[in-house]
Order: structure tokens, then C-alpha cells, then sequence
């Protein structure tokens, strides 16, 4: 009854192609970014903000970045923690090494740095397709975290292996509160990800899909199979990379290569199977349900007084259980669960 | 059949899509010519010295039993296949084999025998992948979704609805074009196709698998869009009705060889074409 | 050039064990299409139960193999009934991510049942160098290896000839190609699968007694399905000698790139260089050296 499409008719294409075309989802979102803008930093706790909120927003962006190369141009790839740990360990290489480089310009550096990586290991994408790119990837994941581990200019020569992420400044103003921090990582993964929804949507997006579907005929009718595909390493990686800048700088402060192990590869696409693969939304919500759970798990093992070696088992075998639920109940995951229940609130308080 | 068509084709219709009176837009000069192609796999020879040529406006048919090459050969025009041996020559330019990137780019369009839609899109988006060649804005401009990206996507999309009004594919533009029928997945692949505003229209078997409606209606369009347009078409298709009806001249393929080239009657009459695949009716 | 035999031979053989673990993978995606990703977990499942009934119930060894096989199998009838059968006929990609969650539910419910503290495996081979070889050829290559050559090639001996020379092997292959077609021709699918994840277990089982004896019941035995994704990539997903000369080759190379390569560039290559060895070959063979060709019309 309050959410319907009935009268908000599109009389040219620039309106029916919105991003939220229907009035009561822009209002929505409106109203969710004041929250978020706003109401969360003023009422949140610090533990909520530094724990929940920011790790919450850095996995969505990572998750939209393989999103990007697996659920849209269909490139399998299980080497997403490589590229964010290219992306921080460049963006401070570049702080540290130019005095007074801006810190945001460091991190587009550093997510470009990410991109090149993405672009030189995704040559191989060209001739290998499925499991076998998978594979390949965990070549990257594997490659990637040992130069870092091995090569000691990267680390600063740190004897531990371990860097610490410099503050966060922006002209003169310092982000070191989580949340200030919670602000700056919001502001940057709201403007990543209308750039991604803006490039899904447009010839861009749709070449990735055509490549992902049939790369063939994708290729009889135009599209440059290279190109695409390596546009899609590079635009994924960019994005992982900026995500891994922001998971050293903005939330664990110290970090180590081996953070960026093959386990957060492994979360990640966890995040877009659940969530749903192909989907920006699906991204948040994954990363969401993977974040939320482990917090959960806790409560509950806290509150039945388990041992903590059970309560972690426990969460690897209920992340399991899940995966398994989701892929035989819903294979589009929360996205499409979301979509249909938009669908049937369209039609409430009728049944059809 | 052979009624029907003909009425189509001498009546006007009051919409967009409608066909002269007069009959058919005159042919042209020969744009495609195809000389001595031969192609194998490994030890299988697909093709063996086949010559033809295709001449500009006209319907070209090809047709002959399964197995006889007929889809190879439109791989071969259109650059998926690489022949062994033989040229083809487009538009004046010769060359020992087309390369797919520039087929598409010099105006050679097709659809295929098992659909080739893009199964996770809807349908405006298939037929706005026709378009991509089109399209000059790079990654960066439509990820800002400003400016030039924004006009050329709009414009884009206003040439892309054409084709829908054409094909009468209105009701269904949004819809994931794996929920669709056989025949309208075909006619969307149709759209896709000429979204690409092609010189050359290749067509594999556009209308198998569709009842006598959608045949009548697949034909007005592929008349429609050789006379609106101009379009040359090469047409590979297994029901004799519809090819002696709406082709000019007809190519007869069997075992990888040519056995009968020209109009439709001459074609009828031709007794090697007769014995391969036509066959004769039971006194 | 002695030591280097011995490099290449110790290398040789720990591709064997490599060969193991990725024939368990060969046999289900020979006969599902399914690439298992948890084998490995299922590898380390059949070594912890084994240590672990032995420590609870404190039973040997002989006593605790046999209840293994049971809980193995039971585990494959458990697997095919809740995660197979619902996805019966699901894309390939759905599949993997599918096991991809259950080797996560594995290795939790492994740990949750026994702990998941290192163990010893005592196996009635000792890890001692052949006195045979050591006099004759002065060769030091560990019986406990040879032992697990003969197994290994016992083992795909078995497969191979169960594959092409019985009714069941038919059934098996038909139903890799397609699962409807294969239903719609009378072929118990359910019951093949059942039979099929209970033989994985018991190949993962064999490989897990093998490995946990060499490196002891831990954890970091997951890691070795990992492994087995180069040897299968070079052999090919669908070929079982492919799985051995894969492992060969596997083994050998990395460990001659870890000793020879591995100083130069400060250790530890051997973390990688199995998968980039696999992704150069790939390049040149996309399909792996015994793979079939796949073919795709348009």
C-alpha cells in the first residue's frame, strides 16, 4: 500500500534509468544516509563504530571490488586478499616515501598500484577460464603475500614484518577518532560505490556481463575479450586495493602481510555468495552477515558459557552450514531474497 | 505461404517497418565474395573450394542438409573460423581470412543457430550490447555518469527502443531474456543484431523451432529490415517455403561442397540440388 | 650429484602423497563433475577420527581403522543426501562453492569433536632409510616412502580398472556429463553418489593415515588439498595417471626449487611455486597434460 509503483510514471529515459527509480526507495535512502551521516556517530559506542561499522563498510567495498570480477564479468578469483594487501602496503610505501602526499592521494595510488598487479595477473584470464583461473588466482594470493613478506624496502625493514599505518590527515584535520574515522571511510565507500553502480549500468558493465554470459558471441558482436576482461581485473583490484588501505589505516592500524592471507580471500567471497553474486547490494549485505555473525556466535557462546575453542569451531562450521544453505535455498543469496521481498511488499497488504 | 508473403509485401502497413509497394528495393553490386574457401578441423573438411558471392540489398540464401557446412560458412564471413585456403573479398578489400573484431566493426552482424543472447541480462540490455560499437565514452566518463557518457548512453538507448518498436518486443524489454521463450529469445537476438546498424545481416536458421505465426512474422521483419534498410541478408534455413519465397538468389551446400547456385527457381529445378536435399513429392 | 637424487627423489615421492590427496578429487569430478574442495578436509576428518578414537576409546590402531571406514562412510552418506541432492544439476560453479562450505564444516566439526591439538600417528612403518638402497646404490630414501609409492600406485591401479572395466565405472562417468541425462536413463543417482563420496572418504582416509604419520594430525593438513590443485591442474581434472604424473612433477619441482632457487630469493618459495608453475602451464596447455580438450560450438 505505501510501497507501490502505481502512478510515478517515467516520461523520458534519463528518469527510467535511475539508479532507485520508484520515490519511496530514494526516500529510504536518503533517510538511511542521514542516519548514517548523522545519527550513527553522535549514538553509537566507539566498540560499535571501531568494530562493527568501519570493518563492516571496509568488506563491502572489497566485496563490491570481486564483485565486480567475479559476479559481473564472471572471472572466478580467489586472490582477493593479495590485492588489498598490494593496496596498503603501496599506499603507505607512497606516505612514507613523499612527504606531505595527501592521504587520499595515497590511497588512489595505492589502489592504482593494486590495479597494475590485477591487470599483470589477470593475463592470465585470457586463455584460462573457471576452476582453472581459480587456481591461478591462488597463485597471485600466494605470490603477492611472500614478495611482501620477503622483499624488506616494503616493510620499511621492519625486522617483525610488521608496518605501522601513519595517521590519518586531511588537510589538518586528523582522523584519528573511530568516529572521524567512521566519516571518512563512509564518504569513500558511498563515492566507490556509485561509481561501480554507475559503470554496471552502463556500456561498461554491460560488456563485463556479455563476457561473463558468452564470451564468444560477446566477441563476434564487438567486445574486445582482452580489454574487458583486463579492464575488470584492474577496476576489481583498484577497489580491493583502496579496501586494504583502509583496513591498515582505518581499522587495525598495525599490519602484517600474512593479515592478507588466503582466509580473508576465502571471506570475502563468502560475502558475495551469501549477499549474492552480481549485486552492489548484495556486497553490503554479504559483508553485513559475515561481520554480524562471528559477533553473534560470540553472544551466544558467551551467554551458554562454551569454552572459546568450541565457539570457534562452531563459527567455522555454521560459515559452512551457511554457505551450503544459502547455494541450495537461495543461490542469488540475500540480494535476491531482499528483491523479492520488495516485490511481495509491493502487492501488501493484498497476496497478489 | 507463398500468399501471405506476398500480400505482406504488396500491402502497406500503417506502422513503422512498412514495405513498398513496388516490390523490393533493387540489388546492388557484389559486396562479398567468396572464392575457393576451403576449412577443416584437424582431419574433417568442412569446407571445400566454395565460391560464391553475395551482392548488395539482396536476400542470399544457403541452405542443404545438416552437416553440409552451412553454419561453418558464416563463421568463415564473419571471421570465427579461419579457412585454410581461399579469399574473401568485402566491400573491395581482399583478404585470406576476416578477423571477428573487424568483421563486426565493418558493418557484418549475426545471429546463431543455438541463441547467443546474454542469458544474465534483460532484454534492453542484450540489444544495447549491439550497440557497443558504437559507443566512444570510455570506463572513467560512465563511471561519473556525466556529461557525454550520460547523452551518448541516452542516445543510444533511443536507437535501441526503435528496434524494440520494431520488433514489437514493447511488453518485455525488462525481462531477464533466460525467462523468455525460444521464439522471442530469436527475435530479440534478431534486435540485437541490428542494433549494430549492419551492412551484412547473417542469420542462422532464424526461424527453427517457431510455429507458422512466428514464422510469418519473423519474415515480415527480416523483409522489413531489407527494405527499410537496406540490409544485405545471408540466410541459412531449412524450410523451402520461406526461402524460394522471400530469396533472390540461393547457395546449396552438401558434404562441405557447392552444388547448386541461383535464383530460387533455378535452384528448384537442379537435379543434383533435387537428389541431395529437396527430394521430389510422391505422384 | 648424490644429493641431488636424493632431492629429487625425496621430491618424488612427497608427490606421491600429493598424488594421493588428488586422486580423491580425480574421482569425484570424474564421476559428478563436482571439484571437491573439501578432499582436503575430508583428508584431515579421517586422520583426526582415527587418532582421536584411538585417544578416546583407547584402542590401536587395527581397531581404530575400521570405525574410521564406518564414520567415513557414514560422512559420505550424510554429504550426498544434504548437500548433493539438493543441487542436483546446479552449474558446476555452485557446486565447488558448495564444498567450499563444506570443507569449512568439516574441519569445524573435526576440531569440535576431537581438539585441535597436533597428534602423533604411529603407522607400523617406520620412517627409517631403506637398508637395501643404503647398502647397494647408497641412496638414503625412507622405506615409509617407498610403502607409500606401492599404495598409491595400488590405489589407482584399483580406480582405473573400477572406472573402465565395470558396469558401476559406466555409471559413474555417464553421470560426470550429465545428471539429468543420466536420471532420465534409470541411473540410481543418489545411491552412485553415496557409494562414490564413501570411496573419497576412504581414499582421503588412506592419504590421511599417510600424511599424518609423515607430519603428524594438524590442521595445516587442510592445506595440502590446496596443494593438490597444481598436480590436478597439470594432469588434468579427469585423468588418474594424470593425478600421479602431476604429483610427480609437483613434488620433484618444488622441491628442487626450494633447495636450488629457494636461497636466492631468502626461502620459502615453496608456498608458491607449485601454483605458478601450474598457472605457466596452463598458458601453454589450458586444459592440463591429460585433460580433454573442451570443445565449444557456436
Amino acid at each position: 500500500m505505501l510501497y507501490r509503483e502505481a502512478g510515478q510514471f517515467k516520461t523520458s529515459y534519463q528518469a527510467d534509468g535511475q539508479i532507485f527509480p520508484i520515490l519511496q526507495d530514494r526516500i529510504a535512502l536518503l533517510a538511511m544516509l542521514a542516519v548514517a551521516v548523522v545519527a550513527v556517530p553522535l549514538l553509537a559506542s566507539p566498540y560499535v563504530l571501531s568494530a562493527i561499522l568501519i570493518p563492516f563498510l571496509i568488506f563491502s567495498l572489497a566485496a563490491l571490488g570481486l564483485n565486480i570480477l567475479t559476479g559481473y564479468a564472471g572471472q572466478l578469483s580467489l586472490g582477493t586478499a593479495a590485492f588489498m594487501a598490494v593496496g596498503a602496503f603501496a599506499s603507505y610505501n607512497f606516505i612514507l616515501r613523499i612527504p606531505g602526499l595527501p592521504v587520499l592521494l595515497a590511497f588512489v595510488l595505492g589502489g592504482l598500484s593494486a590495479a597494475l598487479v590485477g591487470i599483470a595477473f589477470g593475463l592470465p584470464s585470457l586463455r584460462i577460464r573457471g576452476f582453472y583461473l581459480a587456481a591461478a588466482t591462488l597463485a597471485t594470493q600466494f605470490f603477492v603475500v611472500w614478495c611482501l613478506t620477503k622483499i624488506p624496502y616494503l616493510t620499511n625493514y621492519s625486522t617483525s614484518g610488521v608496518i605501522t599505518a601513519q595517521p590519518i590527515v586531511i588537510l589538518g584535520y586528523a582522523f584519528d577518532t573511530p568516529d572521524r574515522k567512521y566519516l571518512l571511510v563512509l564518504a569513500v565507500v558511498a563515492v566507490m560505490a556509485l561509481l561501480a553502480k554507475n559503470m554496471i549500468r552502463s556500456n561498461v558493465g554491460r560488456s563485463w556481463m556479455a563476457v561473463r554470459d558468452m564470451d564468444v558471441a560477446a566477441e563476434v558482436i564487438g567486445f574486445r575479450l582482452m580489454r574487458t576482461k583486463l579492464l575488470a581485473f584492474a577496476v576489481s583490484s583498484f577497489y580491493c586495493g583502496v579496501a586494504g588501505a583502509l583496513y591498515a589505516y582505518a581499522y587495525l592500524g598495525t599490519v602484517e602481510p600474512e593479515a592478507y592471507n588466503l582466509d580473508l580471500s576465502f571471506r570475502i567471497l563468502f560475502m558475495i555468495i551469501i549477499g549474492g553474486v552480481g549485486s552492489v547490494l548484495g556486497s553490503f549485505l554479504g559483508a553485513a552477515f559475515i561481520v554480524l555473525l562471528p559477533v553473534l556466535l560470540n553472544v551466544v557462546a558467551h551467554s551458554l558459557a562454551l569454552p572459546t575453542s568450541v565457539a570457534s569451531n562452531l563459527e567455522l562450521m555454521v560459515f559452512g552450514a551457511l554457505i551450503i544453505f544459502f547455494l541450495i535455498v537461495e543461490p542469488h543469496g540475500l540480494a535476491r531474497l531482499w528483491q523479492i521481498g520488495k516485490e511481495k511488499l509491493r502487492l501488501w497488504p493484498f497476496p497478489h | 505461404m507463398t500468399e501471405d508473403a506476398q500480400m505482406q509485401m504488396n500491402e502497406p502497413e500503417a506502422h513503422f517497418g512498412a514495405v513498398s509497394t513496388d516490390g523490393r528495393r533493387p540489388t546492388g553490386p557484389v559486396i562479398l565474395d567468396l572464392k575457393n574457401i576451403s576449412l577443416s578441423f584437424g582431419g574433417v573438411r568442412a569446407l571445400t573450394d566454395i565460391s560464391f558471392d553475395v551482392r548488395q540489398h539482396e536476400i542470399r540464401a544457403i541452405i542443404g542438409p545438416n552437416g553440409a557446412g552451412k553454419s561453418s560458412m558464416l563463421n568463415v564471413i564473419n571471421g570465427v573460423y579461419r579457412p585454410q585456403q581461399g579469399q574473401i573479398a568485402y566491400r573491395g578489400e581482399v583478404r585470406k581470412n576476416m578477423d571477428c573484431h573487424a568483421a563486426a566493426k565493418s558493418g557484418i552482424a549475426r545471429t546463431f543457430q543455438n541463441i547467443a543472447l546474454f542469458k544474465g541480462m534483460t532484454v534492453l540490455d542484450n540489444i544495447m550490447t549491439g550497440r557497443n560499437l558504437k559507443m566512444k565514452s570510455n570506463f572513467l566518463m560512465q563511471a561519473l555518469y556525466w556529461g557525454p557518457a550520460r547523452r551518448e548512453e541516452i542516445a543510444h538507448r533511443i536507437k535501441a527502443e526503435e528496434i524494440i518498436d520494431f520488433l514489437e518486443i514493447q511488453a518485455i524489454r525488462k525481462t531477464p531474456v533466460g525467462r523468455l521463450p525460444y521464439g522471442l529469445q530469436k527475435r530479440v537476438e534478431l534486435g540485437r543484431a541490428l542494433a549494430a546498424e549492419p551492412e551484412i545481416l547473417l542469420l542462422d536458421e532464424p526461424m527453427a523451432g517457431m510455429n507458422v505465426e512466428e514464422k510469418q512474422d519473423m519474415c515480415r521483419f527480416i523483409l522489413d529490415v531489407n527494405d527499410q534498410f537496406g540490409t544485405t541478408i545471408v540466410l541459412i534455413e531449412h524450410d523451402m517455403g520461406v526461402v524460394m519465397d522471400i530469396s533472390d538468389r540461393v547457395v546449396v551446400l552438401d558434404y562441405g561442397k557447392k552444388i547448386g547456385d541461383g535464383t530460387p527457381d533455378e535452384v528448384r529445378c537442379n537435379q543434383d540440388v533435387i537428389n541431395a536435399y529437396l527430394g521430389v513429392a510422391c505422384a | 650429484m648424490n644429493f641431488f637424487f636424493e632431492v629429487l627423489i625425496g621430491g618424488l615421492l612427497s608427490g606421491v602423497m600429493y598424488a594421493l590427496v588428488a586422486i580423491g578429487f580425480v574421482l569425484i569430478y570424474k564421476a559428478s563433475g563436482v571439484f571437491n574442495f573439501a578432499q582436503g578436509a575430508m583428508v584431515y576428518f579421517a586422520a583426526l577420527t582415527c587418532v582421536g578414537v584411538m585417544d578416546k576409546l583407547g584402542v590401536s590402531l587395527w581397531i581404530a581403522l575400521p570405525i574410521t571406514v564406518a564414520v567415513m562412510i557414514v560422512l559420505g552418506l550424510a554429504i550426498e543426501r544434504v548437500v548433493l541432492r539438493p543441487l542436483v544439476n546446479q552449474p558446476e560453479i555452485t557446486l565447488f562453492m558448495a564444498t567450499i562450505g563444506l570443507a569449512f564444516f568439516i574441519e569445524g566439526l573435526a576440531q569440535l569433536m576431537f581438539g585441535a591439538q597436533v597428534r602423533k600417528l604411529e603407522l607400523p612403518i617406520e620412517d627409517v632409510p631403506s637398508q637395501y638402497l643404503m647398502d647397494n646404490y647408497n641412496i638414503l630414501v625412507s622405506q615409509f616412502d617407498i610403502m607409500a609409492a606401492a599404495v598409491c600406485g595400488l590405489l589407482v591401479t584399483t580406480l582405473a580398472l573400477l572406472f573402465s572395466k565395470t558396469r558401476v565405472g559406466r555409471a559413474l562417468r555417464a553421470v560426470a556429463d550429465d545428471h539429468q541425462a543420466a536420471l532420465a536413463v534409470g541411473i540410481p543417482l543418489q545411491r552412485i553418489w553415496a557409494v562414490l563420496w564413501a570411496v573419497a572418504g576412504i581414499v582421503a582416509l588412506v592419504a590421511g593415515l599417510l600424511w599424518g604419520a609423515r607430519n603428524g594430525v594438524q590442521f595445516a593438513l587442510t592445506f595440502v588439498a590446496l596443494k593438490a590443485l597444481p598436480v590436478l591442474i597439470l594432469g588434468g581434472f579427469t585423468s588418474m595417471p594424470g593425478a600421479i604424473v602431476g604429483g610427480l612433477v609437483i613434488g620433484a619441482s618444488e622441491k628442487l626449487a626450494e633447495v636450488y632457487i629457494g636461497p636466492l630469493v631468502g626461502g620459502g618459495i615453496e608456498g608458491w611455486f607449485p601454483y605458478v608453475l601450474a598457472l605457466l602451464f596452463l598458458l601453454v596447455r589450458p586444459e592440463g597434460l591429460f585433460g580433454e580438450k573442451i570443445i565449444r560450438r557456436i
